[in-house]
């Protein structure tokens, strides 16, 4: 599913040239759950930004199911990320006026579908994360779990590929973080779903069935949970 | 749009296939198949910042509704002066002693347009309704209980065909007392009122440089014109202006002076030709030399007037035009001020926007899609608003201020032609972002 083969970032800040990733290799099979631990600078969200389309390697081959993406313009990943790829972000990033609804069906319009499909798939993946009987609350109606729970649908709406979870948990009290990392695991395990998930905690990583550790832009471990 | 296949090799079959988030999603993502949906977008943000568009679209409404209103009242301005002229008729030529190079100071040694003048040009048989010698002078009329200063003009009977007058009382100065050089006079409607209070004035007798004149006629009321009311004058036979009130004998002694002669065509396209058919007679029986010496009269083509007046009328519409539109350039400013705010405090909603997969054209559009809502709403309000001026005048009667298709046309082009202009800046900032900065940002 995912396949990244010795893959270097390397910054320029100001005058100086920051190496932020020297040399990652891995691979990522369907349907699996996957923890990248690392303190901060470690690369790990470097190597989120690469995975998630957001950014291109400066040199390595990433191949993300079946496409090479490494080399892509700016316009070709945005398609790419709309149409393999969910995000779940640390701060939710509901659009605030609009309704969950239309929250999860906000991606779908991009790849132009239909009106009453979007909506199918939106309610059937509001359902699926527990928020059925919430469609039409704006995000200030809703809790911070619940919150994170429409941007899971969002993510899960337009049938991605994998499920890019950064921090999900870091704005979130220990017992709704665990319900939200339950909800992934479910997803994860029931559905068949691939999640990567970046994250700093232990408690959190646990979830995961593998974890990868990076420090200084480099995998320094790879174990099974 | 791109030739990326993203659906190449996939993997195997999800585990719950199941459920529909699992079934292929049968939708084209190419071209601007989203574009109904970007423009709900940009409506959408519109209507939760209410005041902030109503503020943004201030500038244009003010600009639209200037222009609007300036230029309907501008052409229906235009279109009264034009309409006064034509009244008065397009088809007037007239000859006055002087030239337009000779300055005031040497106005004496112009007084040289004579009745041998007139008679010879009513010789040549020209396709004309009239030709109509007349001096004018101003003097004091003075009647038993009243007296005036008046404009008194001396004519032949031409002069009723020429200028269209009709009689209220009695009649027309005529070719026996223009022959006889007889002291009658016509007057015009409201001096009759001024000389003669409600009575009768017909068979009174005025006096003017202590000449009896007896009162033939009183003109029916002609109406204001442009050059001040016909009602105020008098009129007499030019013969006795010449002869016995103002003494118009010519220097050399042979002849009398006139004012002025006004020829009018019967077809209002002669008037060039017949202008310089009468130049060039005058310039013979002036002896003036054909090097190029300047005429010592002066022909004014009423046609002329009118094309200057239109000329200088439209100009001034334009000018006002201008200056509305100029608000309306400081509305497109505040309109691209307003869409960088918005472009700088939705940079999350465009990070997030652009990282769940909309692509650069589809931000851009959103953004273009806003500015160009808001110029245009506020066209539509300014539209409105600026027509109510022109409106009000026309029904209250001061002026006929039609406001035409082109009018709408002009006021909404320029204001989506504005939108378009401001807007483009602010969403190509927006369409730049990136995604992983634009999320971060505060």
């Amino acid at each position: 599913m995912i396949s990244l083969r010795d893959i270097h970032k390397t910054y320029q800040m100001g005058d100086v040239l920051v190496s932020a990733l020297q040399g990652v290799s891995f691979s990522i099979d369907k349907g699996d759950f996957v923890a990248i631990m690392g303190p901060s600078g470690s690369g790990k969200s470097t190597v989120m930004n690469l995975i998630g389309c957001l950014d291109t390697p400066t040199s390595g081959e990433y191949v993300l199911d079946g496409v090479a993406v490494d080399q892509l313009s700016s316009n070709d990943l945005a398609l790419v990320r709309g149409q393999k790829l969910g995000f779940i972000f640390q701060q939710y990033n509901l659009l605030p006026r609009q309704s969950a609804l239309r929250n999860v069906e906000m991606p779908m319009i991009y790849r132009g579908v239909s009106g009453a499909e979007r909506q199918r798939r939106a309610l059937a993946a509001l359902n699926l994360v527990g928020m059925g009987q919430r469609v039409d609350h704006r995000p200030n109606e809703l809790s911070g779990g619940q919150q994170q729970r429409v941007a899971i649908a969002r993510a899960l709406a337009g049938s991605p590929s994998v499920i890019l979870a950064d921090e999900p948990t870091g704005a979130l009290d220990s017992k709704t973080s665990s319900e939200i990392m339950e909800l992934l695991r479910r997803l994860n395990q029931q559905q068949g779903i691939t999640v990567v998930l970046v994250t700093h905690e232990h408690d959190v990583a646990a979830y995961a069935a593998r974890v990868l550790t990076m420090r200084d832009g480099q995998l320094i471990g790879d174990q099974r949970n | 749009m791109t030739t990326l296949d993203v659906h190449a090799a996939p993997e195997s079959a999800p585990v719950a296939a199941d459920s529909i988030l699992f079934q292929p999603i049968a939708a084209s993502s190419s071209g601007f198949g989203s574009l109904w949906e970007v423009v709900r977008i940009s409506f959408g943000s519109l209507l939760a910042n209410k005041v902030r568009s109503l503020l943004t679209m201030l500038g244009v409404i003010i600009g639209v509704a200037s222009v609007v209103s300036l230029l309907a009242l501008g052409n229906g301005a235009s279109a009264s002066i034009t309409g006064e002229i034509e009244a008065i008729g397009t088809n007037i030529l007239t000859i006055s002693a002087g030239s337009q190079n000779r300055g005031p100071g040497n106005a004496t040694a112009a007084q040289n347009l004579t009745m041998d003048d007139a008679k010879a040009i009513e010789a040549l048989q020209l396709p004309v309704i009239g030709v109509a010698p007349q001096l004018n002078s101003n003097a004091q009329i003075v009647a038993k209980s009243a007296d005036k200063n008046a404009q008194i003009i001396g004519i032949t009977p031409a002069f009723q065909v020429v200028n269209n007058l009709t009689m209220q009382q009695g009649s027309f100065i005529t070719d026996e007392h223009l022959q006889g050089a007889n002291t009658v006079i016509v007057l015009g409607s409201t001096l009759a009122k001024d000389l003669f209070g409600n009575g009768q004035a017909l068979g009174q007798t005025v006096r003017i440089n202590n000449q009896s004149l007896r009162v033939v006629g009183v003109l029916t009321p002609q109406g204001g014109s442009a050059f001040g009311s016909e009602d105020d004058r008098a009129y007499i036979p030019i013969t006795t202006a010449q002869k016995r009130l103002f003494n118009a004998r010519t220097p050399d002694g042979n002849g009398y002076r006139v004012g002025s002669i006004t020829l009018s065509a019967i077809n209002a396209s002669d008037l060039d030709a017949l202008q310089s058919r009468v130049s060039m007679l005058l310039r013979e029986r002036h002896h003036l030399k054909l090097d190029g010496s300047a005429d010592d009269f002066n022909v004014i083509n009423q046609a002329e007037i009118l094309g200057t007046l239109n000329t200088i009328t439209s100009m001034m519409t334009l000018f006002l035009a201008a200056v509305a539109g100029i608000s309306l350039l400081v509305g497109g400013i505040g309109i691209m001020n307003i869409m960088l705010v918005s472009v700088t405090e939705r940079t999350r909603e465009i990070g997030l926007r652009k990282a769940v997969g909309a692509r650069s054209h589809h931000i851009l559009m959103q953004f273009v899609v806003e500015a160009a809502v808001l110029s245009m709403t506020g066209g539509m309000i300014g539209l409105l608003l600026g027509s109510i001026i022109p409106i009000v005048v026309t029904q209250l009667g001061v002026l006929d201020a039609p406001i035409d298709l082109q009018t709408v046309g002009v006021a909404i082009g320029f204001s989506l032609g504005v939108g378009l202009f401001f807007g483009i800046y602010p969403a190509q900032r927006a369409a730049k972002l990136n995604p992983i900065d634009a999320l971060r940002h505060e």
